[in-house]
């Protein structure tokens, strides 16, 4: 037996040019199942909760407090917590479907040879990429509307003292090596998560993978909220540090 | 030496040497929250969350290793 572990996913049919692979595949089947899950709880809506409605409400108040608390406003929790929600709700989602057993044992025959229908979505890289993206230009978006054009890029290119220049620099490679640091961090830990358990199947099926399973677990909520906090603290540093340096 | 073998004591010394900071580090943190929870234990609440957000944080170093490692093994 050889371990098969690749760090692209693995392509399942061609539409044209465009490769499908079968994490894009899996996105799509876990986007049309989440759509659907909250439009029929969306229709289900009452005054009087019934048993879903009051889980789902309790796990929304909580997040919002949460979410309040950290960025200290209430009108500025509304605007972020609807992304930072979704981004949450959508890793976490994502990451604890992949622990439904036997998935992996689906394969599908194709030109490239035998490949696993389904795979870690989060697993892969571009996805998370470009999650990572959306959150550092919405950062950056809500810093320019903030602080003003000028006043943006002042932070980064400031000519009064050689000091000062040198510290924008700073910022400028810190703003870019958010990219990094916030992908690597959730790829990293659930295709490492993935590789571990592979391998601890490899060593003593069925009983070595058990442990690292449950640490699995644990690391997909953690991750999915650390994504989404950290998210939520980029944003509301871009909305106040501006605040800050306009009163200084 | 051979390519294969560079390539597999280069993922070895990569993910070892990057587990030693984050190690510490998270010790560190698990002490210090243990700490203040013996302190205070109705707090035990609040510090836990935000610990393994902090502990999270904090084994992103060795989460880059991981991923060199894994681009010098897999890719």
């Amino acid at each position: 037996m050889k371990l098969d572990i690749s760090l692209a996913p693995e392509t399942l049919f061609y539409i044209g040019s465009v490769a499908i692979s079968n994490s894009f595949f899996w996105l799509l089947v876990l986007t049309f199942f989440i759509l659907v899950g909250v439009f029929f709880l969306n229709r289900s809506l009452k005054m009087r909760p019934g048993k879903v409605q009051n889980v789902f409400e309790m796990l929304l108040a909580g997040a919002f407090d949460f979410v309040e608390t950290t960025v200290g406003s209430k009108s500025l929790a509304q605007k972020t917590f609807p992304l930072v929600f979704t981004l949450f709700f959508f890793i976490l989602v994502s990451n604890l479907i992949t622990f439904i057993p036997g998935q992996a044992a689906v394969t599908i025959e194709t030109a490239g040879g035998v490949v696993p229908l389904f795979r870690a979505i989060i697993a892969d890289y571009s996805l998370v990429f470009m999650m990572t993206m959306l959150s550092v230009l919405i950062t950056q978006i809500v810093a320019i509307y903030v602080a003003g054009p000028f006043r943006y890029l002042g932070r980064f290119l400031n000519f009064t003292s050689p000091l000062n220049f040198f510290l924008g620099l700073m910022d400028l490679i810190g703003e870019v090596a958010k990219v990094m640091s916030l992908s690597f961090r959730l790829f990293g830990n659930i295709f490492a998560g993935e590789v571990l358990g592979a391998v601890m199947l490899f060593l003593f099926p069925f009983f070595l993978p058990l442990p690292f399973a449950f640490l699995g677990l644990l690391t997909a909520v953690v991750q999915a909220f650390v994504f989404a906090v950290l998210t939520l603290v980029f944003i509301s540093m871009a909305a106040t540090v501006s605040e800050e340096s306009e009163a200084a | 030496m051979e390519v294969e073998a560079a390539k597999y004591i280069a993922a070895g010394l990569a993910i070892g040497l990057g587990a030693i900071g984050p190690g510490i580090g998270e010790g560190i943190a698990a002490s210090k929250a243990l700490e203040a929870i013996g302190r205070n234990p109705e707090a035990s609440g609040k510090i836990t969350p935000l610990m393994f957000v902090a502990m999270a944080i904090t084994e992103s170093t060795a989460i880059y290793a991981l991923v060199v490692t894994l681009i010098i093994l897999f890719a």
